[in-house]
């Protein structure tokens, strides 16, 4: 009973604020992981490639100069919405045979005063945190301190977070 | 097929594979594709501070920094096997208005000029480094995602506060880049 208890005060927690939550139940080793590197890897040579880690792709996009961050962004989408649509239509489980489940995003106040934040931060750094990552594996290593400065606000966000608007 | 490859990918190529991570993730193990989250399990991991925001069991979640250090290798592997030597090809408009804050060099996905680690000491590059990294992580976090965690996955799930957040996402990009980083870049 105790045990419950706490994985579920765990759940509460993680789930604070966050797009990913681990729904799976299955335990398993470490090495089940790799499968998701390789997942990264892909797509860090999708960013790469597709150009839209590119601090000059990003300054084109907020300046109505080009079509092709819109056009990346707005066709992840649409794959994306088809494919959720599928998983649900035809209840698809996941290759462990669980059922692949979806929670719904409540509206906080957060999401227009961090939204704006992070747009700020976004066109000066031409970067969300998976390019970040991208970055610096091409080479650009002073994006490391970009990454660690991104780290140092989601920490502060932590520590204040009881104190901002919600 | 190499040679293919090394060109730079159009938006259509690009952006259905990026879609594709989506099914992909909740497929191989029900996780939701979202990436700023890795940093919150970076807190929870290596400084938790006893502050509540950060207790929880973040191994639960390692597949996300598994996920991460993935796309580092990807970036890596894509610029040392497939590059392409051309610079980026942007739009004249914004070559020219770079040019006249002294960014003229396009070969690499970052623009070196501004940022590297001599002007890193400078107001301009400190705040184009350090001030823009933290509102990135200080902002999707507390917009609670960023364009993976809102705008591909939540939209992908009709998530209405997720619309919100990405408007509010694109509304601050469009007045930092034409409004503020133009007085920012002249430093």
């Amino acid at each position: 009973m105790q045990n419950k208890i706490n994985q579920n005060t765990d759940f509460e927690v993680r789930s604070l604020d966050a797009m990913c939550i681990n729904e799976s139940n299955i335990q398993h080793k470490w090495y089940h992981n790799i499968k998701y590197l390789i997942i990264g890897v892909l797509f860090g040579i999708v960013f790469v490639k597709s150009e839209v880690i590119s601090w000059f792709r990003i300054q084109e996009m907020f300046r109505l100069q080009s079509f092709h961050m819109y056009g990346v962004i707005g066709s992840a989408v649409v794959v994306g919405m088809v494919s959720i649509w599928i998983i649900k239509r035809f209840n698809i489980k996941t290759i462990y045979g669980e059922k692949i489940e979806f929670h719904d995003k409540k509206f906080n106040k957060g999401q227009i005063y961090g939204g704006l934040l992070f747009g700020f931060g976004w066109a000066i750094t031409g970067a969300c945190p998976g390019p970040l990552f991208a970055q610096i594996g091409t080479g650009a290593s002073v994006v490391i301190v970009t990454l660690l400065s991104a780290i140092a606000g989601t920490w502060f966000y932590g520590l204040w977070r009881e104190k901002l608007p919600h | 097929m190499i040679e293919f490859l090394k060109q730079p990918w159009p938006w259509y190529i690009a952006g259905p594979l990026i879609g594709l991570t989506v099914p992909a993730l909740l497929i191989l193990g029900n996780k939701s594709f979202g990436i700023s989250s890795s940093l919150r399990h970076i807190c929870a991991s290596c400084i938790p501070a006893n502050i509540p925001f950060f207790k929880y069991n973040w191994k639960k979640e390692v597949w996300n920094l598994f996920f991460v250090f993935g796309i580092f290798l990807g970036g890596a592997i894509a610029v040392n096997l497939l590059s392409n030597p051309v610079a980026v090809q942007v739009n004249p408009k914004l070559t020219a208005e770079l040019a006249g804050y002294g960014i003229t060099n396009f070969t690499n996905l970052v623009p070196l000029d501004i940022m590297n680690w001599h002007t890193l000491f400078t107001l301009k590059g400190f705040i184009m480094m350090v001030v823009g990294g933290f509102l990135v992580g200080f902002g999707t976090r507390y917009a609670g995602g960023c364009t993976s965690g809102h705008a591909i996955t939540g939209l992908s799930n009709l998530q209405w506060p997720s619309l919100i957040a990405t408007t509010c996402f694109m509304v601050g990009g469009f007045i930092m880049a034409n409004l503020i980083l133009p007085y920012i870049l002249s430093l």
